[in-house]
């Protein structure tokens, strides 16, 4: 179906895939960043957020009331993680990082499965937001238009606690040396529960919001991971203006490629990582010398 | 958790290994000599996969490799259920397992038979490291698993190499009994090409001729022959024509891309090939895009639990071919039986997967109980014998050149909600098409079954 129509809608659609990507991925890159720790729990959370929200709808019908579970229940589980697991790990290897995270993405997702079973769950979008809008050159789900109104307000949230409050300054020198954060008397311990915790809610938060899209299951979170992996690598490890790029990169690459095949799409987006890695290894806009 | 295990497993095995070498003669010879011996001395046949040491005991074990995660999870619970139950009918010497298996009693031959089961995810790689741990360890006499056709071609050549019986899950590719069948593989389901051959009259009646179909198609053996046999029916005998194929790949979330280019493509119809959860979830999303109820939703080979999941609004009026239908019980007796006991048992109505599975056991118990040997040789000539028997479906027989089992399709159509007289009221049996006729000859896919030793 190569015609403009179509190119202008998946340019569009790519839009959308590529907010929600980038929303994913600006909470592990913050956490890989700061940390140095690479989150594989991160899919598994994003899977949380979901189900932590559906919960919440069944007994409240409020939609509303889910997104806000979700993020913040989410965020609780990353500040408890940190707190008793992850920062155990802070001078281990990397190898036993990625265990360990690698685990508690397993428990996470094992524990939702006893608990809720493997039938997909949906949480249907709030009422006015149902139905389809029509953008001229395509039909397109109003709540997934909606969609990326809401992750670019949570975007800009984000960009205004990392860019413009003192915390967020204090996370992003922890980002480029944590060793001097501490050393300048900040107890550089509590940023990393803070980070892990923001990091976290970011996921919890897409999760929910992208429940009433795909519905949600307990490996939801998987193909996410991968997705958001690439993305952290195209963008630049630790920089948050590069998962947002990243993200849209990822995400146009995924829909105009799927134009002309889709069984191309994935192939595509890890020849666009190889080149990234190949001309620029620390990303696009990733700093050489981050962890 | 599968790496850990397969990791373990490897090391276990290695370790085995150099002990084994280790101990050069000592307990390790007798054993070497008393297997042979014994062999010889029961019959003059010589050893073959886990053949006799499988079947010395009082009980033997089945193998299962069985998706419980994944996109394919949902079907593949349902299907271990139809195994489940199907073991417990072996060992109780039930009536409904009678009408199928006459010989058996309590147990088959004597023994106790005892069902293992272990997560596939349905990945072919995960299968086999499974089944091959159940092989080594507990010896099983028969294998089984898949829900996805990748997993039944995949089990269907190491079955050949081990020399160990399987029947498959579900499986509808065209290649499962077609180009990559086996002497010691069997199928119970149906080709995807015959509930092509099925479902295509019912299309072109409904739906005239000349006509845009989109496809979606999963990106596996199962959704390309699909696809293929579905288009080919449509073209040649009907004139439609295929605007776009849209080929994703296995546990797709977001299908946005995909239905984006339906969308732009004119197409009238939409033929989706998409099983399990990715169905659901194509399904959802094209309503969510306005392509459903914009074109006509077509799901060729019918998907245990769909209506369920995706709700009997975007179901109503879907034509669709399938195995079983649990209001069947209404046409054949033994359906009935099979539907009670798992209603009972379980506390819903069957699926198709259940009852594949229950039905290619019981398959498994008569072949044994006829030939009264779990010698695999003696086993497949039983079911090359091409006897016919009774089913849930009536009266069923193996061919022998790919077996295959010759059996009637289902059309089902989707029932509006308003029409359900219970809660899994969901398809309304249309016709019951007698198999033989639909089926292409046996070497049409190039089967070659190889060796029986």
């Amino acid at each position: 179906m190569i015609n403009w129509a179509n190119f202008i809608s998946q340019c569009f659609n790519g839009l959308v895939l590529g907010a929600l990507l980038a929303l994913i991925s600006s909470g592990l890159t913050i956490i890989y960043g700061t940390l140095g720790v690479l989150n594989l729990a991160h899919g598994a959370m994003f899977m949380l957020g979901g189900y932590a929200g559906w919960l919440t709808y069944s007994y409240t019908d409020s939609f509303i009331a889910a997104v806000l579970a979700g993020a913040i229940f989410v965020m609780i589980v990353g500040v408890l993680v940190e707190r008793v697991i992850i920062r155990h790990f802070y001078h281990r290897s990397h190898e036993d990082q990625l265990l360990v995270t690698f685990g508690l993405g397993i428990v996470f997702v094992e524990t939702v499965r006893f608990f809720f079973g493997s039938l997909s769950k949906t949480v249907p979008p709030p009422a006015p937001l149902i139905g389809i809008t029509p953008l001229g050159f395509m039909f397109y789900p109003t709540y997934r238009l909606a969609l990326l109104g809401i992750v670019t307000v949570a975007l800009l949230a984000l960009y205004v606690v990392l860019y413009r409050t003192r915390i967020g300054m204090i996370v992003r020198a922890g980002i480029e040396d944590s060793v001097m954060v501490d050393s300048l008397g900040i107890d550089v311990y509590k940023v990393f529960m803070l980070v892990f915790g923001i990091g976290a809610m970011a996921a919890g938060f897409a999760g929910i919001v992208n429940a009433p899209v795909v519905s949600i299951a307990p490996d939801v979170g998987e193909g996410i991971l991968v997705q958001t992996f690439v993305v952290v690598v195209i963008g630049g490890v630790g920089s948050f203006p590069g998962a947002i790029l990243g993200g849209l990169i990822a995400g146009e690459i995924i829909s105009i490629t799927s134009m002309f095949n889709p069984g191309y799409s994935y192939v595509m987006l890890f020849v666009a990582m190889t080149l990234v890695l190949v001309l620029r290894p620390y990303g696009l806009l990733g700093t050489a010398g981050r962890e | 958790m599968s790496r850990k295990d397969q990791a373990l497993g490897r090391v276990s095995r290695r370790t085995l290994l150099r002990a084994g070498a280790g101990l050069a003669g000592g307990a390790v010879l007798p054993s070497a000599l008393t297997v042979p011996a014994f062999a010889v001395g029961i019959s003059d046949k010589p050893t073959i996969g886990t053949w006799p040491a499988g079947s010395e005991g009082d009980s033997v074990n089945i193998g299962a490799a069985v998706p419980r995660t994944g996109t394919y999870a949902v079907q593949g619970e349902d299907e271990l259920k139809g195994w489940q139950l199907a073991v417990e009918h072996i060992n109780s010497g039930d009536p409904l397992l009678q009408k199928i298996a006459p010989k058996v009693s309590k147990g088959l031959l004597g023994k106790k038979v005892n069902l293992l089961a272990a997560d596939s995810a349905a990945k072919p790689n995960q299968a086999v490291q499974e089944i091959q741990t159940f092989i080594n360890q507990n010896k099983v006499v028969l294998m089984t698993g898949s829900t996805s056709s990748a997993v039944a071609v995949a089990l269907n050549k190491f079955a050949q190499r081990e020399k160990v019986l399987y029947v498959t899950g579900i499986s509808g590719s065209n290649d499962t009994t077609g180009k990559d069948c086996v002497r010691y593989g069997f199928r119970q389901n149906f080709y995807g090409e015959t509930a092509a051959n099925a479902i295509g009259p019912v299309l072109v009646k409904q739906f005239g001729k000349n006509r845009k179909a989109a496809f979606m198609t999963p990106d596996y053996t199962y959704g390309h022959t699909v696809t293929k046999s579905v288009n080919d029916y449509l073209t040649k005998n009907a004139g439609w024509t295929m605007v776009t194929n849209q080929i994703s790949p296995l546990g797709t979330q977001d299908f946005s891309q995909y239905l984006t280019n339906i969308a732009n493509s004119g197409a009238e119809f939409l033929v989706n090939v998409n099983w399990g959860r990715d169905a659901v979830l194509s399904i959802q999303q094209a309503k969510q895009f306005g392509i459903l109820p914009k074109m006509t939703l077509v799901v060729p080979y019918q998907i245990p639990f769909l209506a369920k999941e995706t709700g009997p609004e975007l179901t109503a009026g879907v034509y669709a071919a399938t195995d079983f239908w649990w209001t069947l019980e209404d046409r054949y007796p033994l359906a009935k039986m099979f539907v009670e006991a798992f209603d009972k048992k379980y506390g819903y109505k069957p699926e198709w997967g259940a009852n594949n599975a229950y039905m290619s056991f019981a398959i498994w118990a008569r072949m044994v109980s006829e030939a009264d040997s779990f010698y695999p040789p003696d086993v497949i000539k039983q079911y090359e014998k091409g006897e016919k028997f009774d089913s849930t479906v009536g009266e069923v027989s193996f061919r022998k050149e790919d077996h295959q089992l010759v059996r009637p399709v289902i059309i089902v159509k989707g029932k509006a909600p308003k029409d359900m007289k219970n809660k899994e009221d969901f398809w309304e049996v249309l016709d019951v098409v007698p198999g033989a006729p639909l089926m292409q000859k046996p070497d049409a896919f190039g089967c070659n079954l190889g060796d029986y030793t």
